[in-house]
């Protein structure tokens, strides 16, 4: 996590006013009002999705989990499931919300599976913009979605049709961050064929993945482009301990070695982690910059307000 | 199996099914001429060497299908299997080619021999199956592929001048790729396997199973087994076939312990140990293809070809092909060209 450090100059010469000061006073009132943010998590059934939430944020948002066999998800449409959890960490208060999307590329025929996806975000918008006009604005609530994981099978050669048409519906709606999950699953020569396959892919389609901004002055500008050149981050996803070399790690034990979840030269879990942990503002103010007033013009557009 | 010497004139005109025994205890052969007691051998047991001699000089085919979601592994496992370069991967496909809008059916014929033994191998595969947004009725093309062959075998069957050997072009095995997903099977799984079990030997494999932690795997097989038996799917081999309680007691230890085989497939050399192995390369260890300790690669291979691949062609031709025939001779009441002298060889031969 980054490690808040304030550079606080006060001198008393002629000139300096203060206001330098600022940053803090917003940073120190954003702790005490705590964050909120929402991360939507898309992507077939069995790619370790809920595995790897778990694994990112350190628990366990799916205790009580029901797995549907084939045959009941023949019947089954997508649902919309949100599951909040508050996390703190050196006093700064998170409050996350999870949305998942069961049922999403499931059944025989996935045409309208995105549908009410769309809608869900959609609807958060409209509560927003309702909140917005609204007279009583102190305590609005920010259910939208201001991150969307996609998740890309490391089975096939690159991304499939379903992949494609979701991510062209959804670019100008929410980031996407496109991820490669279960990436034990792939050799280094196969997870870096994919991934160039992917970024063509997209790029191909016109498609629009949430882009990482420029390093700041006071950023890591190396340590920023090999995020960027991370992405799709290939990542698993581990709830086990298991004891390597004297200490407990993350890790998934298989006849022929350990995977551990947390080495970097194993995949990219630290780095997505990093990625979405210090990115979360950027993430919000993209959302609420882009994604939502591109929402709130069509929107007023439309009732000719 | 049946003997040489009662077959009826169609069975014979069909070389390649003569039947060579199973891993039974071996048949001692004495070579003719030498009689360890001379009022008592006659020399009949001397007709599997006759059999075995006259199969590898005809050589057989031998046809396998393979369906599953691209990506899944299939063409890299039949190069596997048959340590050779036999599938589409090999011949002028490009993995970057994009997936075909309908399900194609693409068969590729290799002649492999090993100890003197020749068999015609023939590849069907069947991309974009599953690979659609939309993929109701995919597996239509492909049930209608198979009972096509039925039919060019039919036709060859009832006519008047009989080629010797009849081409086999029917689809002896069908190798269903289910993806490691470690919840359960597909819709799409199900539907397929419903409506093709009752025409073609299915095989369901556990693809890419180097993704599944032995725990994760077990519970996996169960569950699908379980899957598949509430849904009535009869993969091969099927309960109903087995021939004696021999077969019988080896089927159920396969079906209720083996299948569905995970498997891990490589067309790659490694140096482990000192020895050169089939695998894969990752940071964190070499996953052997042929170590059972690590896939059931070699369940599968031994399956498949070292001690089912006569029973697989028996099946298809003995049941799912007669089934075939029944019907289309029951639906419009006969195929032509037919006179009676035929249709009554035919009678007495079911």
């Amino acid at each position: 996590l980054p490690s808040f450090v304030f550079f606080c100059q006060f001198s008393d010469s002629a000139g300096y006013v203060g206001f330098a000061n600022l940053p803090n006073q917003v940073h120190r009132k954003s702790v005490k009002k705590g964050f909120e943010f929402t991360l939507m998590v898309v992507g077939e059934s069995g790619l370790g999705k809920s595995t790897l939430i778990n694994s990112l944020f350190l628990t366990d948002l799916y205790p009580e989990r029901y797995i549907p066999g084939a045959a009941e998800k023949i019947e089954r449409t997508v649902q919309i499931e949100a599951s909040t959890v508050e996390i703190e960490e050196r006093g700064v208060k998170l409050r996350l919300t999870v949305v998942d999307t069961p049922g999403y590329g499931d059944a025989i025929n996935s045409q309208d599976c995105f549908k009410t996806i769309i809608q869900y975000i959609d609807n958060q918008f409209e509560r927003y913009l309702h909140d917005e006009s609204g007279l009583n604005r102190r305590h609005i609530i920010d259910n939208r979605v201001h991150c969307c994981f996609y998740f890309i099978s490391p089975f096939g050669h690159g991304l499939k049709p379903l992949d494609v048409e979701f991510m062209k519906a959804l670019h100008g709606k929410v980031n996407i961050v496109p991820v490669i999950a279960k990436a034990d699953t792939l050799t280094l020569k196969e997870r870096e064929r994919l991934k160039r396959r992917v970024l063509d892919e997209i790029s191909e389609h016109g498609i629009r993945i949430y882009q990482l901004p420029d390093a700041d002055s006071d950023e890591d500008e190396e340590f920023k482009e090999q995020t960027r050149a991370s992405i799709p981050f290939a990542v698993i996803g581990s709830n086990q301990l298991i004891e390597v070399k004297g200490k407990k790690i993350r890790g998934r034990l298989y006849p022929w070695g350990v995977v551990e979840v947390e080495n970097p030269e194993h995949n990219d879990f630290l780095k997505l982690r990093t990625m979405l942990v210090t990115h979360m503002q950027d993430l919000q103010e993209v959302t609420q910059d882009l994604h939502y007033e591109n929402f709130r013009s069509e929107r007023l557009k439309r009732t000719g307000k | 199996p049946c003997a040489g010497p009662v077959e009826s004139k169609n069975e014979a005109a069909m070389s390649e099914l003569v039947p060579e025994p199973r891993q039974k205890p071996a048949v001692p052969m004495k070579p003719m001429g030498i009689n360890a007691n001379l009022l008592g051998y006659i020399g009949i047991d001397t007709i599997i060497e006759q059999m075995r001699k006259k199969t590898m000089k005809t050589g057989f085919d031998f046809n396998i299908m393979v369906v599953g979601q691209s990506g899944l592994g299939k063409s890299t496992l039949v190069n596997t299997l048959f340590k050779s370069q036999v599938s589409r991967k090999s011949s002028g496909w490009n993995r970057e080619e994009k997936i075909p809008k309908t399900v194609e059916i693409k068969a590729i014929g290799h002649v492999i021999e090993e100890g003197g033994v020749k068999m015609k191998l023939t590849v069907i595969d069947t991309p974009g199956f599953g690979d659609q947004i939309n993929n109701e009725n995919c597996w239509e093309p492909i049930e209608k592929y198979i009972n096509e062959q039925y039919e060019k075998f039919l036709k060859e069957e009832v006519n008047i001048a009989r080629k010797k050997r009849i081409p086999d072009t029917r689809v002896h095995c069908c190798l269903y790729f289910i993806s490691p997903t470690g919840h359960s099977l597909r819709p799409l799984d199900l539907e397929f396997m419903k409506h093709l079990s009752k025409v073609v030997n299915i095989i369901p494999v556990i693809a890419k199973a180097d993704t599944m932690t032995l725990e994760e795997k077990t519970e996996f097989k169960q569950r699908v087994r379980k899957e598949l038996e509430v849904n009535g799917i009869e993969f091969y081999p099927q309960k109903e076939f087995d021939e004696d309680l021999e077969d019988k007691t080896e089927n159920d230890k396969i079906r209720q312990e083996s299948m569905p085989f995970a498997v891990v497939g490589s067309d790659k050399e490694y140096q482990v140990n000192g020895k050169r192995v089939l695998g894969r390369k990752t940071p964190w260890g070499i996953i052997e293809v042929e170590n059972l300790t690590h896939c059931e690669f070699a369940l599968l291979r031994d399956f498949v070809i070292r001690t089912h691949l006569q029973d697989l062609k028996e099946v298809t031709h003995n049941i799912h092909y007669e089934t075939y025939r029944a019907k289309r001779l029951n639906d419009n009441g006969g195929l032509p060209p037919m006179t009676t002298e035929t249709e009554e060889s035919h009678e007495s031969n079911l």
